[in-house]
């Protein structure tokens, strides 16, 4: 299957892992942009019963959504296409991308704006775009640094969060002509406003992600802060919206309640600038707009969660990044770490559906289970099951009935199943528990003082010298 | 169309899992009773937006049109966007502001885009309503008032008329009946454009217009 191609294999995860805990500036960048975030999120939601209410709400237009999944697409499909709103189905990053480049060869069209859209980056469409000899430019404020820098988003509301102005002031003055170094936030933006203005004007086609897709009424649902997304939307001559199968619901009211969650899980604002309800193309009479919109609809390996009813939850997802943003190892490692398009919880049990658990596997493992996803996720997921659920998954022995997922096994270790084999042995016949845990704590002074990664930063495992029932039994005497 | 068939047929075959009904919301609105009175709701809409960064000003069906050339005019505004075949556009025109120039929206963009995104300073639109909650306006921008007329140019000026102000966006869409007349786009606004995407620091004008100026026209001839 073809990979994104900023996709690290997670082989390496413990390694970049490493290298970023060790990079004190990363480490502040992170530590206070967290801070930041967390703060921000805490004011929005000061009434706890009406955070529980809109919770459960939330959770429950999704579940719902998700239960009548392939009725509600159809049912969009029809009321998109009734309101002239061209949609292609993917099943992979490449057939995404191939859609993309069809449109763009039959209409001629060369420059491309692009609004920030997680799932582009998921198929990599700025480097297929770029391959075909097409510029692709990102304008997001965040998404176009991290472009020029030559870099993926290192978190998917906030994608520069990882660089100060100072890193930024020096990239500008590095890679666009005629700019001097500033480090004035008011001067910086005013620089990407004016570069980026231009672009727009030109641009043939813009590209944009969904937050959700209205099955009710045909309308894709757009949230925003700098007017981009708008721009992409609005000013080219064809809009092309890329999104994954999940993002429908079935009624237009279920977008009011989930956007009172969104933006205040995700920056902490009680609204965004610009909500965008994109229902059709330009009428005949109207005098902007596009005169094509085209919504592609992306599986990749979103069915195989779907098909779990437990995994499924998965899906319920509306990518706020609270989850990243209270995680106390996205805090410490940031998002480049992952590798994956996806980072911190959501991109742990997101990320083995879209690259296969064999490729995703250690993402899974980075969790201390703390539950603080599961606390401010705002449809309820319960991301920690699923980590454990897909723990299992990765250390099944493959061909068996607990592997059930495309790369299950992959991160079963020959050593450490036979272990837990004996230990569930031992812990399911009395007589040999009895056996084995008196013979540990007579032996107790052969116990290796090296234990692998334990003992990197631990004290070494020793049996007690007493067992609890022993200790018992002198006690009733 | 094999894409399709696989992806919905693999939907299909996945197993069914409790039910879930269509979500209640009735407990989430009975939460969030309308305002009781106009004053309150209108204060409210005020506080919030003027604290997103926008401006706000008082006015009547009969003054907005001065008033907006007076603010036109202090910001340093040259050409004002309108659109003619609106009723209040044609309300602007009649009134022959002094020293602004205003431009018509009456011909597609692709006539005139490079004069629409560098040399018009601000536009003037109508809003369907308003929003206290968030502190938004609602726009549904068509034939008479196009899309680009809240985007492109640095400054909006908004026209709105006080009484139209609901609690939040589902008492908008409920009370505007939205899911059953959706225009090809409808737009929430509430505030000029910003961003925080550099170091968390806020700066406005990031993409859109970097003022969002307010007209808030009261019936009745009276001040609020
Ligand atoms: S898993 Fe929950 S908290 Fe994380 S991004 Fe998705 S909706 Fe937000």
């Amino acid at each position: 299957m073809s990979q994104p191609v900023h996709f690290h294999a997670a082989a390496d995860f413990a390694d970049r892992s490493l290298a970023a805990v060790n990079d004190a500036g990363l480490r502040r960048n992170f530590r206070s942009a967290m801070d930041y975030l967390q703060t921000k999120r805490r004011a929005q939601f000061t009434d706890d019963g009406e955070l529980e209410l809109l919770r459960d709400l939330g959770q429950a237009i999704r579940r719902h959504a998700l239960a009548n999944l392939p009725d509600l697409l159809e049912q969009l499909e029809a009321r998109l296409t009734a309101n002239g709103v061209v949609v292609h189905w993917a099943e992979t990053p490449a057939a995404a991308n191939a859609v993309v480049l069809e449109i763009a060869a039959r209409t001629d069209a060369k420059r491309f704006v692009k609004g920030k859209s997680m799932v582009s980056e998921e198929v990599g469409l700025n480097h297929a775009l770029e391959a075909a000899g097409i510029e692709a430019l990102e304008t997001d404020m965040g998404e176009y640094i991290v472009q020029l820098a030559g870099e993926a988003p290192s978190h998917i509301i906030m994608p520069a969060i990882h660089k100060t102005r100072q890193q930024i002031g020096e990239l500008f003055a590095a890679r666009l002509p005629g700019v001097a170094y500033t480090e004035n936030v008011d001067a910086l933006i005013s620089i990407g406003r004016e570069v980026l203005r231009r672009k727009f004007a030109e641009a043939d086609i813009g590209i944009s992600g969904v937050n959700f897709a209205v099955a009710e009424t045909g309308t894709l649902f757009l949230v925003e802060n700098e007017g981009n997304g708008r721009m992409c939307t609005t000013v080219p001559r064809i809009h092309i919206a890329i999104t994954g199968i999940e993002k429908v619901v079935a009624k237009l009211e279920h977008v009011a309640a989930l956007n009172s969650l969104l933006p205040r899980s995700a920056t902490g604002q009680a609204v965004e600038t610009y909500q965008n309800f994109i229902t059709g193309p330009r009428q005949a009479d109207e005098l902007d707009g596009p005169d094509e919109v085209h919504l592609i609809l992306l599986d990749n390996g979103r069915s195989q969660a779907y098909a779990d009813l437990q995994l499924r939850a998965t899906l319920q997802c509306i990518r706020c990044g609270a989850c990243m943003n209270h995680c106390p190892v996205y805090a410490r490692i940031g998002g480049h770490a992952y590798g994956t398009t996806y980072p911190g919880p959501i991109g742990a049990i997101i990320s083995p559906h879209l690259l296969g658990l064999d490729a995703a596997y250690p993402l899974v493992f980075a969790s201390t289970l703390c539950h603080a996803c599961v606390e401010v996720c705002p449809v309820r997921i319960p991301i920690t099951d699923i980590l454990i659920r897909l723990r299992n998954e990765a250390q099944a022995r493959p061909g068996s009935a607990d592997a059930t997922l495309r790369g299950s096994g992959a991160g079963r270790k020959t050593l450490v199943s036979t272990i837990w084999r004996a230990w569930s042995l031992v812990y399911s016949r009395l007589r040999l528990y009895r056996l084995t845990s008196w013979f540990m704590s007579r032996g107790r002074a052969l116990s290796p003082i090296e234990q692998g990664a334990w003992t990197r930063s631990r004290t070494p495992l020793v049996p007690a010298p007493k067992r609890l029932r022993d200790l018992i039994k002198e006690r009733g005497k | 169309m094999s894409a399709r068939k696989n992806i919905l047929g693999r939907l299909r075959r996945a197993p069914v899992g409790d039910p879930a009904p269509l979500p209640e919301l009735a407990a989430w609105r009975a939460s969030r009773p309308p305002i009781a009175d106009a004053a309150s709701a209108l204060a409210l809409f005020r506080a919030n937006i003027e604290a997103a960064h926008a401006e706000v000003h008082d006015t009547t069906a009969q003054d907005w049109p001065a008033l907006l050339a007076r603010l036109a005019a202090a910001k340093g505004v040259h050409t004002l966007l309108f659109g003619p075949t609106s009723l209040h556009g044609a309300q602007l025109a009649a009134s022959k502001p002094a020293g602004v120039q205003l431009v018509p929206y009456d011909r597609p963009v692709e006539k005139w885009r490079d004069q629409l995104f560098d040399e018009i300073d601000a536009s003037i639109t109508g809003a369907v309503s308003a929003i206290a909650d968030t502190g938004s306006l609602i726009l549904w921008p068509d034939a008479n008032e196009p899309r680009l007329m809240s985007l492109v140019p640095a400054i909006h000026f908004v026209l709105l008329d006080a009484q139209r102000i609901h609690i939040d966006l589902h008492a908008a869409m409920s009370a505007e009946a939205w899911a059953t007349r959706m225009p090809t786009n409808a737009l929430v606004i509430s505030g000029p454009s910003k961003t925080a995407d550099i170091q968390q620091t806020l700066a406005y004008g990031a993409h859109g217009p970097r003022e969002l100026i307010v007209l808030l026209r009261h019936a009745n001839g009276g001040q609020p």
